[in-house]
Formats: structure tokens, C-alpha cells, sequence
């Protein structure tokens, strides 16, 4: 299906952002700039506490203030059963969904829904807002895995047990889900190795820290449909998630997706827009909800705190013979963390014959997590690539030797079951092993570390419309919003498949009533999967032009070929005929030349990355420096190579902020002391270096062009990276993130290193 | 026959067993079969259903067809970025 070295016109190029103009010039509407005629603002309501029955909700004095049109809590949507299904990639349990929505009987975290309001104007809204009288009885709190497992801890869910427990119980537990996979005997694994290395990690809740919140407009008619504009990573499953917790049919929302400003994954789920549809519904106008910086830490979901231990067995030669792992993962205030994926991708890029690995998702009374690029993998990455560099130290091996020596390959087995397709992770491995930078010297106070990581890519569903009009232009309307380029990515597709300009393709996302069905931009899905249904539209239109110009000459279709952007005769005979001249016959030759492909992509395959860091480490204060960093990437094949350097050095930067800065801070009551980009420190680009990059193309079998998914595998390996920069630099190794400054100096003083009188840790 | 390889606590309903070969001609069969063998064990993989055939992970993919060939892995899903 996909040739190791094409010939291609268009794909492969860097073509111009077709976005770019009017993000530039601020003509691009994002989630918030939609104002509608009569519209009114709404505000939420929420809990000061991080865990509590809510007794009673009175909204009477609130109801009647100037400017109140409408006020909501819970009793205004339909109770839901525990439910659980697929929504898009992802098991939803569409109960604990519309509890997060809105809180119901009880308060599972600071800042948790319970009611909303709509006024005139924010400032009437929030007066009412502080006239809603909520009796609360606080009960007491759990924020991390340790409270939460401990055997007296408060239970947040008393209908909840364990699924997949050891030992079946039907006593009430935080612990949601255990997930183990295993294969071999570890024990004689481990009786087998020279080496064996088993140590503990500690992550915290970070934030995917896109700019643009979390916004929605909602204007709902008599007739009981309701237009909603909002930011998101899928307006389809917005459309499907708002009417399953309204109890709606879906006909009833027409989503219109806006321009959106960031996601990483945290936009893969519903926070405001059922309370939209529900206040417009109530007060007859259109309302509009934003979040503000504080309500998008505290009330969206974060990439969960864990713990972890892994222990990884090696024979001198620097064969891997097996390993374990360990990991509880916080999963907010409702199930569903990414240990799942964690526990697939531990020990997913090396081939080791025996390995145990059991995972627990746990509830905590904190935001429920979302998706954060990779979900689960960065968090068990660190601890595998960390522990492996230690191996590698121990064992005098070069760590991409070692890393190469066990490397998984088309073939091997993985440590989650499946037999690998064709890969590129030795090739990234090499990448890195020869680029300059692997040799280069280092000055003092300087240490460097590579780690390597790996992320499934997904493919479901996805729908494109192409329609070529009269002067030769074309059109792509698709459903996935482009969160990293994907509009140039399906221009570039397009113009190849037609052989046309890609500045020529007009590429458009459109509403839930405008295309087929289409999943989330996520997953690293949408130039692989949605690209597939551009290029599979593109090859109907491109036999409908060649009926048409053998319509024109009398001739058959089979005399007939398709040669950049021309139909030609092929025996000459004839001069060629334009895509303008055909598209401008085409109400003579049988109507306007359009075609949509609806698919559930298959094919899909899986990413890996290394990357190289270098870093200086200030002894006396602790701040580490990335000094240098390059980052090899197996993308398939790079549609537009500038787009593929974005994401793999976006998913570095905010690796490198998880790795040495970010961090939810709770103070004793559950409330997150540092909600804001002032005290929750994000890098910006002085703090980084330029992040150089390698693309690696081992082409993908199962797409037309070779595709992998790029967006997400950037963000697993930069924090062991950095973590074993910082063991080569100064000796210490930090395994507690973040690896902060007061973190730095600790671990320093307690080698000896510093008299460790930096400041106090956070 | 498909074969079917089942992940950690898949096993236990499973009677411990790591594989087994099955007959069906896609995963909504293979389910069904896996009932009447091992009764609640195509009923637990329904409730969260990834499935991975013959390497390649997948979801929504209960009729996709099986050979005598596949390899099929059961797994839990993942939800990307």
C-alpha cells in the first residue's frame, strides 16, 4: 500500500498555514468571541469544599434578583444510571459524567458544579451566584493514592467496589479498577539476572495548560433544538455527551465547533455545555459561559499524580530478563484514570520475556482527570527509562545500547500482547545515537540523558466532503478540529490526490449537521484517520473527472488518465482538459463533482521517540537549565514536516515543564493554592532551548501515504530524560516530581553535595 | 480457529487459561462463544471492549470478521490526547 520512497509533489512540502492568516490578524473566532443578540452571561456555582453531602440547595433569593433569567442545580437534569460506553476512544460512565456536570447529593472536590445561573450581565449573574444558599455536611478528604488506599479512608463512593480485585470484596473502596498483564515466571527472571534495579516514583497532578478556556455558547429555541458554538477537541462527541446527560435525543444539538486554542487532551469531554443548553432552554435567550484561569485548573481535568515502582532484571551482557511494576494512579473524583494505558505501555518499547505489571485507578477528591497527550505514559515512562539508565550505569553499557540491544521490532511480542507491525524504534534510537549532539562535549555542572517512550495511535471514525468547483478549486470539509495542523496535513493530501495547488484547497471544519459523523481530534488520530477519508474522497472525485472528460471526448473512461490536475487522452489524440475546464461542464455532464467518504480507519500503527537532553544544574540554587535537546521521532510519513516538528517539540516543552516545574499545589482543605500561569509555572520560551528534530520515516503499511500519529509520543520520554541529566550532571537521582528547585538542593544536601539551605520545598 | 490471548484478570474468568482457540467469524461471535465457554467472560470484555487483531489495536470493532488465522488480544482502552 505504501512505497518506501515515493515520488510526491505535494506531501512531504511545508506549504503555507491555511489557518494562519486569520489567526495573525485576529479574525480567527475562538470558543468565547461568539455574542448572539439579547445574549445573557452565565456563572457557576461551586463547592468551597473538597468533600461533602449537600444537604440542601436554596436558589429562591438568587431566582429573583435583577437580571436573573434562569437558574439550574441537578434536579434539572435527568437522574442516569451507571452507564458505562464507549464515547469516542474512551469508556465514559455517563452517570459519574453528569455528576461532574452538576453536582448530585454530594461534593467530591473544591470547585465541583452545583448549580448555574444566567443574567443580564456577569456582574448580575455573580451576585446571584453569592445569594445561592448550599448547606453542606463536610465529611473528610483524601487528595492522593496513599489517603485514598489506606484502609480507614474516607469513601467518596459507597456504591463503588473493586472490579478486578484479587480478592473480591463488597466492601465499598476507592480503588476502582486493578488492571494487571503479565507473562513468564519473574521470580526466575529475577534469580536469572546480574543486575537487578527496583526503585519508587512519585508524579503530581499537572495541567495540559492550553490558553484558550473552556467556553460555550448556547442558544436553544422554542421548538426545543439548540445551536451550540464551543471549543473543542470533537464537536460530535460535545453533541453526544450534552444530549445523553440533557437526556436529549443528539438530532436536537447542532454543534458548531470554533476555532479552538489548545487542547492536549483536556478538551476531550463536557464541562459547561449542558448548563448552556439547559439555562437558554429556560430563559429563552442565548447564553454564553467561560471559564476563568482558576475554574480551568480547579474544575477541568488534569493528568493524574501517581506512584509507581518498577524493577527491571538484566544479565551482563545487557539482556533485559524481566520486570515489574507497580502503579496507583489518581483518577480525580469519578474512575477512569490512564493507568490502563500505563500499564500496556510500561515496558512496552523493550522485548523482555518475563514481566508483571498491575495497575489501580483511584479515586481522590480532586478534578476528575482528562486526557493529557499520551495519557499514563509520560508517568510510567519515568519510571522505566530512569530505573533503565541506572541499569545501563551499572551495568557499563551505553544507554542507547542497552536501549537498542532490547529494542522491540516487526514480529516481537509486546509486553501487552500484540505482535508489533512494522516500527520505527531502533531507527529513532540510531537517530539519536548519531546525531552530533550524542557527542558532543559537555561544560561543567552539565549532564546529559535520553529516554525513549511509546503511544498507540487511534483510528475510528471520521468523514470528509470534497466538491471541486468551477475555476478549479476544491473544497475539504471534515469534522475533526485542528488542534496541530491537520488543515494543512488534508490541503496537502488533497492537492496530491488531485493535482492541484494546495492553495487551491479551501479546507474547512464543519457542524454535526454539515458532515458524516467524525471522533475526536485525539489519539493522534486526524491526519492518519481523517486524512484517509480526504484521500479516499479525493480518488472517487478523481474518477468522476475522468468519466467526465471521457463524457467530453466520447470516449471510455479507461482512455482516460489523471496526470497533475489534467485528464488526458492516452493516446494524445486530444489537447489535455483543465480541472477547471471539466468542474465548468460539469452541469452538461452529469452535475456538480462532489464526494464524501465516511470510514472507520484501519490500518493504524504506533509511535515511538528518543530524545537527547542536556542540562545544567545551578548548585546553589537548584534551577536546572535545558541547555540543549533533540528529539527523534518515528512520524511514518511527515505530511507536512513543519507541523510534525511542532508537535514533537510542543510535547517536549511541556514535558520539560511537568519534569521541573508543574505541579498542583493542595493546601490541608483540598483547595489548589497555585491556580494561575503566576504561580502554576508553565515553560515559556525563554526557558527553553531550541528543541532540534530528527523525523524518522518508517512508513506506516495501513495508510495510503505511510502515516503514524505524531501528536502525542513527544510528551513520554523528556521526564526521565531529564531526570537522568540531571543524575549525569550533579549524581542525584529524582524520582518525586516536579524537579524543582528547593527539590534539587534537597537531593544535592542530602549527597553532600550543598549545605541545603535553599528554600523550603513546595 | 481464532486464538484468543487474554490479559490479567480476563484469565480468571478463564479458569486461569492464557490462550484459547475458538471458532467465529468476527469478535461479536467470538463473544458469544466465549460466553458458552467460560460464562461472564465475553460479557466482562463487552463492558470495555479494545480489541487488538492480529497487532492491530481497535475499537467499536465487534463485527469485524476473524479468520482461522487471527490472533486476537483483548485489552483495556485507551483514551488518547
Amino acid at each position: 500500500m505504501t512505497t518506501e520512497a515515493p515520488s510526491y509533489k505535494w506531501v512531504g512540502t511545508r506549504s503555507v498555514r491555511p489557518d494562519g492568516f486569520d489567526k495573525v490578524t485576529g479574525r480567527a473566532r475562538f470558543g468565547a468571541d461568539r455574542h448572539l443578540p439579547g445574549m445573557l452571561i452565565g456563572v457557576v456555582v461551586r463547592s468551597p469544599h473538597a468533600h461533602a453531602l449537600i444537604r440542601s440547595v436554596d436558589t429562591s433569593a438568587a431566582a429573583v434578583m435583577p437580571g436573573v433569567k434562569a437558574v439550574i442545580t441537578s434536579a434539572d437534569l435527568p437522574e442516569i444510571s451507571s452507564e458505562e460506553a464507549m464515547s469516542g476512544e474512551s469508556v465514559v460512565d455517563y452517570r459519574d459524567l453528569s455528576h461532574n456536570v452538576l453536582a448530585r447529593g454530594k461534593v467530591l472536590y473544591v470547585d465541583h458544579p452545583v448549580a448555574a445561573i444566567a443574567a443580564t450581565s456577569r456582574r448580575a449573574a455573580e451576585a446571584a451566584a453569592a445569594a445561592v444558599v448550599v448547606e453542606y455536611d463536610v465529611l473528610p478528604h483524601v487528595l492522593t493514592v496513599d489517603e485514598a488506599m489506606a484502609p480507614d479512608a474516607p469513601i467518596l463512593h459507597p456504591d463503588q467496589r473493586t472490579v478486578g480485585a484479587v480478592e473480591p470484596s463488597d466492601e465499598p473502596s476507592n480503588i476502582a479498577k486493578r488492571r494487571w498483564f503479565g507473562r513468564g515466571d519473574t521470580e526466575a527472571g529475577f534469580a536469572a539476572c546480574d543486575v537487578v534495579i527496583e526503585r519508587e516514583f512519585t508524579t503530581r497532578p499537572v495541567h495540559q495548560g492550553y490558553i484558550e478556556p473552556h467556553a460555550v455558547v448556547a442558544s436553544t429555541d422554542t421548538d426545543g433544538r439548540s445551536e451550540v458554538w464551543c471549543s473543542s477537541q470533537g464537536h460530535f462527541l460535545v453533541r453526544s455527551q450534552t444530549a445523553k446527560v440533557l437526556g436529549w435525543d443528539p438530532s436536537r444539538l447542532r454543534v458548531i465547533p470554533a476555532e479552538i486554542g489548545g487542547g492536549f487532551g483536556g478538551k476531550t469531554t463536557i464541562y459547561l455545555e449542558p448548563l448552556a443548553v439547559l439555562l437558554s432552554a429556560k430563559s429563552g435567550r442565548p447564553v454564553k459561559l467561560v471559564m476563568d484561569r482558576n475554574e480551568v485548573f480547579m474544575a477541568s481535568g488534569p493528568a493524574p499524580g501517581a506512584r509507581l515502582r518498577v524493577k527491571i532484571g538484566a544479565t551482563s551482557d545487557g539482556d533485559l530478563v524481566a520486570a515489574t511494576a507497580w502503579m496507583a494512579f489518581e483518577a480525580g473524583a469519578f474512575k477512569g484514570s490512564p493507568v490502563g494505558a500505563a500499564v500496556q505501555t510500561v515496558f512496552a518499547p523493550y522485548d523482555i520475556p518475563h514481566v508483571d505489571i498491575e495497575g489501580f485507578d483511584v479515586v481522590v477528591n480532586t478534578p476528575k482527570v482528562a486526557a493529557y497527550r499520551a495519557p499514563g505514559a509520560p508517568i510510567a515512562a519515568f519510571a522505566t527509562e530512569s530505573v533503565l539508565d541506572e541499569l545501563a550505569h551499572a551495568l557499563g553499557i551505553d544507554p542507547i545500547d542497552l536501549r537498542l540491544r532490547n529494542a522491540v521490532e516487526e514480529g516481537v511480542e509486546s509486553t501487552y500482547g500484540p505482535t508489533f507491525r512494522r516500527i520505527g524504534f531502533k531507527e529513532t534510537l540510531e537517530a539519536i545515537r548519531d546525531h552530533p549532539h550524542y557527542a558532543a562535549p559537555l561544560g561543567p555542572n552539565q549532564g546529559r540523558g535520553v529516554a525513549s517512550g511509546f503511544w498507540f495511535n487511534a483510528g475510528l471514525d471520521s468523514s470528509a466532503t470534497v466538491s471541486i468547483h468551477e475555476d478549479g478549486t476544491a473544497s475539504v470539509l471534515t469534522g475533526s478540529p485542528d488542534i496541530g495542523g491537520s488543515r494543512a496535513s488534508m490541503a496537502l493530501m488533497a492537492a496530491e490526490e488531485l493535482g492541484i495547488d494546495p492553495t487551491d484547497v479551501r479546507p474547512s471544519i464543519v457542524d454535526t449537521d454539515s458532515i458524516g459523523f467524525t471522533d475526536v481530534t485525539g489519539g493522534s488520530r486526524v491526519t492518519f484517520a481523517t486524512g484517509m477519508a480526504v484521500v479516499e474522497a479525493c480518488r472517487d472525485i478523481v474518477t468522476t473527472l475522468r468519466t467526465r472528460a471521457a463524457t467530453m471526448w466520447g470516449v471510455d473512461i479507461d482512455a482516460v488518465e489523471w496526470v497533475e490536475g489534467r485528464a488526458q487522452m492516452r493516446s494524445g489524440d486530444r489537447p489535455p482538459l483543465s480541472i477547471a475546464e471539466i468542474a465548468t461542464a460539469s452541469g452538461k455532464t452529469g452535475g456538480p463533482i462532489a464526494a464524501t467518504a465516511s470510514l472507520t480507519a484501519r490500518g493504524v500503527g504506533v509511535a515511538f521517540s528518543t530524545q537527547v537532553c542536556d542540562v545544567e544544574v545551578d548548585p546553589e540554587t537548584g534551577i536546572v537549565s535545558v541547555v540543549r535537546y533533540t528529539t527523534a521521532q518515528d512520524a511514518g510519513r511527515a505530511i507536512h514536516p513543519s507541523y510534525v516538528e511542532g508537535q514533537m517539540q510542543g510535547g517536549v516543552v511541556q514535558g520539560i515543564g511537568w519534569a521541573l516545574n508543574e505541579a498542583y499545589v493542595y493546601d490541608t482543605e483540598g483547595r489548589m493554592e497555585n491556580p494561575s500561569f503566576l504561580d502554576y509555572r508553565m515553560p515559556v520560551a525563554s526557558d527553553v532551548p531550541m528543541i532540534d528534530t530528527v523525523i524518522v520515516e518508517v512508513p506506516n503499511p495501513g495508510h495510503p501515504y505511510g502515516v503514524r500519529g505524531v501528536g502525542e509520543v513527544g510528551i513520554v520520554p523528556p521526564l526521565a530524560a531529564i531526570a537522568n541529566a540531571i543524575a549525569d550532571a550533579t549524581g542525584a537521582r529524582i524520582r518525586d516530581l516536579p524537579m524543582s528547585p528547593p527539590r534539587v538542593v534537597a537531593e544535592l544536601a542530602a549527597l553532600g553535595s550543598v549545605d541545603g539551605q535553599g528554600p523550603p520545598l513546595g | 480457529m481464532a486464538r484468543v490471548h487474554l490479559w490479567g484478570e480476563l484469565r480468571d474468568l478463564a479458569g486461569g487459561r492464557q490462550v484459547l482457540d475458538v471458532e467465529a467469524r468476527t469478535v461479536a461471535h467470538l463473544l458469544d462463544r466465549l460466553d458458552d465457554l467460560h460464562p461472564g467472560l465475553g460479557s466482562a470484555v463487552r463492558d470495555e471492549l479494545a480489541v487488538a487483531i492480529d497487532g492491530e489495536v481497535m475499537t467499536n470493532a465487534e463485527y469485524e470478521p476473524l479468520t482461522a488465522t487471527s490472533e486476537v488480544h483483548f485489552l483495556p482502552p485507551i483514551a488518547g490526547g
